[in-house]
Parts: C-alpha cells; structure tokens; sequence
C-alpha cells in the first residue's frame, strides 16, 4: 500500500479565500521588491558589462579596471581600512559592553544611551569632528605627532566612532545570555578568574564576536561619508564609485567597482547570517541568568573605561555643535547662529532640513507597513512555499547591498527612458522607495523575531473559528506586536534621517536632503554650516528617539495587564 | 457501536514528509457523539493525523468524510471543528469575553445574543466570574477551561483536543479530566484527544486508538486494549508486562526455557516461535501449595515499594530475564517474604497474551 500511496500524485489541499488573499499579497510585496532591488540590481550588473554606448563588452570593463592601478590600489586600501577599523571597534565594543553587562559600575543605563549616539548623526560627523579637532588649523593637532589626519588615521577615528554602537549592541546581547551555572562549575572545579575568562565566558560569547566584526566590517567597507569627508587623497572602493559617478560620469566603470565593492559585502553577509543560525542554538530556555558581583576595583576600573570612551563620542559630538556656533574659527571665537542661515550656501538650504523631515516620515509610515506586512504573511501564511522562500531570500538581499551601489543600481534602472517608471526619478517618492529598499533587511527580522514570538496556533484557532486572516491580523497580531511595529518605524526614520550614500545618487533639484547638504557644504569648504546641519540631525534623530522612548513606555503601562513578562 | 454509521471516517489515510511515511494506512470510524483518544509515544504520528483530520496539514492521500461529507482537502476555515491546543492559544490581548465571544462575531448574530452565549459558556466551565480579565491573569487550569469555551462556542460537529492538559501540574490535571469528560457527555459532542498519556486516554476515552510509527496498532474500548492487547506493543505500552519469549511445542503449550506453561487459548502454530506476555499484577504467588498449571518455583531478587503494593523482582529458574510481580502489603505481611526467598508463583492461563513471534 505505501508503495501505492509513493507513486501516486499527493493531495493538494484546497486554497481558501484567505489563502487566495495571502498569496496576492505576498505576490504585491515581492514584486515591490523585484522592482526596487532585483531589477535594479541586474540592470547594473549587465550595465558593467557594457560599454560607453550601451553594447556588450564582456569583461572588457573590468580588465580595464585591474589594469588601472589607481583604481585596484583601492580595493587593499579599503579592506585595510576595514580589518584595522574592525579590529580596533570590536575591541573597544568588547570591554564597554562587558562592563555594562558583567561588572557593578554605575550610570550603566548612561553610558548605554551615549554609546548610542553615533546611530542619530550621518557617518560625515565625525569626519568633521576630527578636521575641526586635528586638521591644520585645528584645536589640538599636536597629538598627532606631525602624522596627518586627512587620510587613514581619520578614516579609522571616524569608522570607530560609527561602528561602536552596532558592535556594543551585539556584544551586550552576547554577553548576556551567559549561564550562571557554568561560572559556579568553574568556581566549585577552582579555576582561576583568568582561565574562567578563557574557558568560560569567551567561548561563550565567540558567535557574538564574530558576527559583530562582519557587522562592523561590512558597515566600514561600505561607508562612504567618512572617507569622503576626511580621506584626503585616500581612496577607498566606495569613494572611487562616487568620483567615477559624479566626477568622471563614468557610469559603467562606476557599476564594475559597485560589482567589486559588492564581493566582499556579500561574502561578510554569508558568514554572519550562518554564524547567527549558530547563536541561537547556544540559548537553553533552563540557564539561569549572571548576576555580576560587585568589586570595588574592577568596578571602579571599568567606570573609568567607560567614560573615556563616553568623552570620546561625546567630545565628537560637542566638537560639531562648537564649530556651528563659533563665527569664525580659529580667528573669531564669538558665538552666533551664522551657519545655520542655511538658505545662503550650497545645498538646499532649509529646505534640504524640511525635506528630510518628509522624507523620514513617508519612509518610516510605509516602510513599517510593507516590512511588517511582508514579515507576517512569510511567517504565519500557509502553503506556498516556493514564493515565501522566494520573499525570505529577497527581504534578506538589501542588508548585502551598500547603499551607494543600491543608488547607483536606481539611476541605472529608473532613469532608463523607456522605463515606465522613470517618472518617479528625482522625486520624494525614488528617496523613500530606496530608503526602505536599503534598511529592509533589519526592519524585517525585527517584525519576524515578534512574530515568532507569538503562539504560532493563533491562525489554526481562527481558522477554525471562520475568521478571516485580516481580522486576527488587526485584532491581535498588530496589538501584540505593537512595541516591534514602534521599532521598526524609529529604526527606518532614523536612518532616512542620516543616511548619505543611498541617496546621495537620487534626489532632486527639490528634493535635497539634510545628510546630502552636509556633504555638499563640506564639499564647498563651508565644513561649520556642515557641522550645524549635521547637528540638526543629530537633534531631530534624538527628539524622535526619546519620543520612541516614551511612547514604548506608555505602551507597556497600558498593556503590561496582558502583557507576559 | 459499529452499527451505527459513521460520523468522522478516514480512509486509507497516508502522509509523508519526503522520504519519512508519518501515517500509513490509516482506517478509522468515530461514531457520533463518542471520545475517542489517540494514544501513542511522541512521534507516533497521533498530532499528524489530528493536523490532518483538521485541514491544518493536509494528508498525502486518502480520504476524510464528516458527517457525509468529504473533506479531504478543504481548508480548515471550510470544516466543522473546534480546537484546543496545548498552548492553548489564547489571544493575550482579549479579554476572557471577548476570546470566548471571536468565532461568534462576524456572523449577523446579535450582540445581545453574543453576550447570552458567552455567559452561558462561562457558566458551563464553571469560571462566570472571570469574563473581564485577561488570560495571563488566569491559572493554567482556568485558561485551558476558557480555551475549550472558545472552541464549543459556535457549537462545532467535532471537537479536537491536542495534548489539551499536559502544560498542566498533576492535581489540576487530574480534576480538568474528569470536568472535560462530563462536559463532552453533556454536550454529546464527538471529541477527539491527542495524548501520550496512557492514564488519560484510558480514564477519559470511550475508544482508545494506539498508534505506533504512523500505524494503528489497535482500536477498542480502554478495558480491551488493557485487557486484550492485540499486539507486542499495546500490551508494552499500555500499563506494566513481563515478556517472555518461546517456542510452542504443542497445542497450548509453550516452551519458555526449562519452563512449560499451557495456554489454551493461544492462537500458534506448533513448532514456531511464540511470545508469552503477563502483567505483574496477575502473577500470583501460591501460599498453600495447591496445584495449579503453570506453577513455577522462583526466588525473589528485590522488593520496590510503592505504596500500595510491592513491586518483586523475581529469578525464574530456566527464563533469562527476571519477571516482575506485584505482591500486595498484606501478602508480605502474612508470608514475611523478603529479597533471597524462594517461593512459587502461578501465572494463570487466562492472564497470559500470547504472540507469534516476528
């Protein structure tokens, strides 16, 4: 009889009107998501394999490229800058969140909101924090000994600061989930706090330490306003796609070095994402928490660690705000609001602010709603396997894919004339379709860890109760995941607020933007109107942050009766 | 029972997950109004076939008709069943009423009548004073009561219950069983349970349906299937059993060893390998020396105590294993028997199960 049942053709269960309704939405989502990012893609791709005049060269481009010293010379300057970068940021990242997470110190929940900082300002910041600190006419160039800041030491400094955040956030995580039990084995079998260190609490935070150096690697690699701001004659693979772009108009070799660029991001991507399945394997639900034990000298000697890094972030961040409201530096040290008169220098003025306001909105209310939607009909849909692994597979591709190639990948795409979309090129509306495109990946595991975290019966019982999906949908998914849904839209306003390298390739005569008027007045010399605009970023990206805040509280208190802790 | 038609009937019933067969060749009638239990160790296949019987995974092949009906492939929106899972499910966000209120709204009833039914069904569960809190504000047990409340609540043809009481502690476990019971007796609801708890399907269930490696080793009412194991299994499975394996050396005549025993009912070819099967509780020890078939002379190894009886290890003379028996307090209060005593046991015909060895 098995063998019978074997070659017969199996069941197909018959597809519901809510079944119908669900495949039609993923189908919408996913083909969102063709158009703003496969399509896109592909056309760059074969646009690198072309020449000038549109036909096919093979890979004349890119022999043309390995040719071309200048050019390969970047390819071992940006990943040198990225391995040093790395090495130094996850050290740092390392001791700050094992001091937050395994000693007694106090002010943690201080020094755990300013490590956050560099998250609210765009990546051009702290490059003009170290010109302002260390450049020729700077407060204390000194330090330097005579080396120069314009070139690799500034683009560390600044890659650091950038990077500390992400790297602390996956190390805090890390060291958190440690087992008590095991460091009371180790103490009853009398190890040493050294071997503990070695045998205990390192290997159990290797998977954290891994993947926070791909995260801080492939964040480094594909930066592009540090070393644009303060790396001199030091080029890097993302600052050659911009010069190629802009500068030479030098489309298709503008598309080999994305390619190039594209390689190591990948690959960084891979190794992260298997390291990641790992992890959460290491979590037993029986482990019982650490509790740190207070030690006067470790406790003091780690208090003091973090506020020298707490001096650093902050010390970048007060250095901007000091340029904004200095006259003139270093001649005229009087204070005034001159710089912020927008209006009377390059790159948009006021507007550009107002712009990037409108454009973190629309960015923050769509993007949640198609993340969300899309993460939901993935997880709890039925059936259709084929096209939610096809969806699973696209929502995870953006997180690949450096934000200046994505640009470039739209110009080639939507500014094709006979694309019927090219419509939408240079308006509000490219910015946010790009925007979502590029921090797609992030909001959408965020709204899958809250989905996975619900019963997973709950569509089963409403089925079985005659409930359309859309109903359980509104009257309970979207109620339990709501703190998840608030992350998720402050994670993509702020970033719309202070991303550069997405959409420094896109917007339009109208639609200038406060992080790209940043580069634009550094790149006029006008670096204290920089500062300022930088600043206002900054302000506006904590405003919303604190709001966020505020607002999760008032969420919690109003549902902590139902809420399970 | 069988004379009545069908109410849920499953026929040649196959599933498969790639190359691994979860389910082979399942028939199976549910008459009207019955509770039915599916018992089996994890991985039997019990929570497949129950995913099935409910459209949430639809079998490879076969055929599943309700009340007339075939449904063999239809969603579950499209059946006629109420579900209580193991986590209950309960939405965290809705009130007690307005859990037990969401199969019945959206379907043109009045909201004056929503409330009569929800307040009727909290009464039936006894729990009329909890409709305005929030399920993490209720016990395990209360949640699981407001979970069968929801699934009854449009009145279902069938209601599946998958492992509903094992997130459960034993004490409340014990006193839901006996409630779950007299409502499905009130309520004349045709019932299907998933458990791999033995005590709970045979206290419980009408007809118990032990399964095994996605086949159905046996359907009958508890007192059969403990009684009249019909395979290895059933009898390994369902209570404790000593077994002994053999040779039948004539009609009714099995060879275990140096021992003989008669078995008049046992159903073997002469010549071919048999297994005889005794529970610890029907082997009796022989205080007065009567004769008796099936006398054998043992020695006790240990004594386990369990409360209301001793568990004895016993050394056969001529078995390779050990058996075991249960010998009651006042036996060993009477006889004084403890470890290293010879004494001789009789395992009586009627209590033994013989099967053809495979």
């Amino acid at each position: 009889m098995s063998t019978l049942a074997s070659t017969q053709a199996p069941l197909k269960a018959k597809i519901s009107r809510d079944d119908w309704l669900q495949r039609a939405a993923i189908l919408v989502i996913a083909v969102y998501l063709i158009i703003t990012l496969a399509l896109p893609l592909y056309v760059m791709l074969s646009k690198s394999l072309q020449n000038h005049a549109g036909e096919f060269i093979g890979f004349g481009n890119y022999s043309d490229y390995f040719t071309t010293p200048a050019l390969v010379y970047s390819i071992q300057n940006s990943l040198f800058i990225a391995v040093l970068s790395t090495l130094i940021s996850v050290s740092i990242a390392f001791l700050f969140a094992y001091a937050l997470t395994r000693s007694c110190m106090p002010f943690k929940a201080l020094f755990k909101t300013i490590i956050m900082v560099p998250i609210l300002v765009p990546s051009l910041l702290p490059g003009l924090a170290l010109i302002y600190l260390f450049g020729r006419q700077g407060m204390i160039p000194e330090l330097l000994f005579g080396a120069e800041i314009y070139g690799p030491i500034g683009i560390v400094i600044a890659e650091v600061f950038f990077t500390l955040p992400h790297a602390v956030l996956i190390l805090i995580t890390a060291l958190s989930i440690a087992d008590a039990r095991l460091y009371e084995a180790a103490i009853a079998l009398r190890a040493s706090k050294t071997r503990i260190f070695f045998t205990v609490t390192l290997p159990g935070v290797r998977y954290g330490l891994i993947s926070a150096a791909f995260v801080v690697f492939t964040l480094v690699i594909t930066d592009f306003g540090a070393p644009k701001v303060i790396g001199g004659d030091f080029n890097v693979l993302a600052t050659d796609i911009y010069k190629q772009v802009i500068g030479q108009q030098n489309f298709e070799m503008g598309a080999v070095v994305s390619v190039v660029l594209l390689i190591p991001a990948l690959l960084a991507f891979i190794v992260d994402r298997l390291v990641q399945r790992r992890q959460v394997a290491l979590l037993t639900a029986r482990a019982v928490a650490l509790e740190p034990r207070p030690s006067k000298r470790f406790d003091r000697l780690m208090l003091a660690y973090c506020c020298l890094i707490s001096l650093f972030i902050l010390g970048m961040i007060g250095v901007c705000q000091y340029a904004a409201l200095i006259k003139f530096w270093p001649y005229n040290l009087s204070f005034s609001l001159d710089h912020y008169q927008f209006d009377l220098m390059d790159g948009g003025g006021w507007d550009s602010y107002t712009n990037s306001i409108k454009m973190a909105l629309y960015t923050a209310v769509f993007g949640t709603i198609i993340v969300f939607s899309g993460a939901y009909l993935t997880e709890k849909s039925r059936g259709f396997r084929t096209g939610r692994m096809l969806f699973q597979f696209l929502a995870m591709l953006p997180m690949a894919v450096p934000g200046l190639v994505l640009g470039l990948a739209y110009i080639f795409f939507f500014n094709a004339p006979n694309n019927p979309l090219n419509v939408i090129y240079h308006g509000m509306v490219i910015l946010v379709i790009s925007t979502i495109t590029h921090f797609y990946t992030v909001s959408h595991l965020t709204a899958l860890t809250a989905l996975k975290q619900m019963d997973a019966e709950f569509e089963a019982v409403s089925a079985s109760l005659k409930q359309p999906f859309y109903r359980t949908f509104m009257r309970v998914t979207v109620p339990v995941c709501l703190p998840a849904i608030l992350d998720i839209s402050i994670y993509l306003f702020v970033n719309a607020m202070t991303t550069v390298s997405v959409v420094i390739f896109l917007y339009g005569p109208d639609t200038t933007l406060a992080s790209v008027a940043v580069l634009n007045m550094d790149d006029a010399g006008d670096i204290a109107p920089a500062a300022a605009m930088g600043m206002m970023i900054f302000y506006t990206a904590a405003s919303v942050k604190i709001l966020h805040y505020l607002m999760t509280r008032g969420i919690e208190r109003k549902t902590q009766v139902w809420r399970r802790r | 029972m069988t004379a009545q038609p069908a109410f849920l009937k499953i026929t040649d019933l196959n599933k498969q997950f790639g190359p691994f067969v979860a389910l082979r060749d399942i028939n199976l009638d549910v008459v009207e109004g019955e509770f039915l239990c599916f018992l089996g160790p994890s991985g039997c296949g019990k929570t497949t076939l129950l995913r099935a019987i409910a459209g949430l995974d639809i079998q490879t092949s076969g055929r599943i008709e309700q009340a007339g009906r075939d449904i063999s492939v239809l969603p579950p929106s499209e059946r006629d069943f109420g579900i209580v899972f193991q986590s209950y499910a309960l939405f965290p966000n809705l009130t007690v009423n307005k859990n037990i209120a969401y199969g019945l709204e959206n379907r043109k009833m009045k909201r004056a009548a929503i409330r009569q039914r929800v307040q009727e069904l909290l009464e039936l569960i006894g729990l009329p004073e909890q409709s305005s809190k929030y399920p993490a504000q209720l016990s395990g047990g209360q949640q699981q009561r407001i979970a069968l409340a929801r699934a009854l609540a449009t009145a279902p043809g069938l209601l599946l219950l998958d492992e509903p009481l094992s997130a459960l502690d034993a004490k409340v476990r014990e006193h839901l069983r006996h409630e779950i019971k007299q409502l499905q007796q009130r309520l004349q609801v045709t019932t299907i349970m998933v458990t791999h708890d033995q005590e709970e399907a045979l206290t419980m269930a009408d007809r118990v349906v032990v399964m095994n490696h996605g086949v159905i080793e046996q359907i009958g009412t508890p007192m059969e299937i403990y009684r009249q194991p019909r395979t290895p299994f059933v009898a390994d499975f369902i209570g404790a059993m000593n077994f002994m394996q053999g040779t039948c050396v004539a009609s009714g005549q099995i060879q275990l060893g140096e021992v003989q025993l008669s078995c008049p009912e046992a159903d073997i070819a002469v010549g071919s390998k048999a297994i005889v099967a005794i529970r610890p509780e029907d082997i009796r020890v022989d205080e007065i020396g009567q004769d008796h078939s099936n006398r054998i002379a043992a020695r006790i190894n240990t004594l386990e105590f369990y409360g209301s009886f001793f568990r004895a290890e016993l050394s056969v003379s001529g078995l390779d294993a050990p058996l075991r028996a249960d010998l009651s307090v006042n036996l060993l209060r009477r006889t004084g028997v403890e470890p290293g005593t010879r004494i001789e046991v009789i395992l009586p015909a009627d209590h033994l199960h013989v099967f053809a060895a495979t």
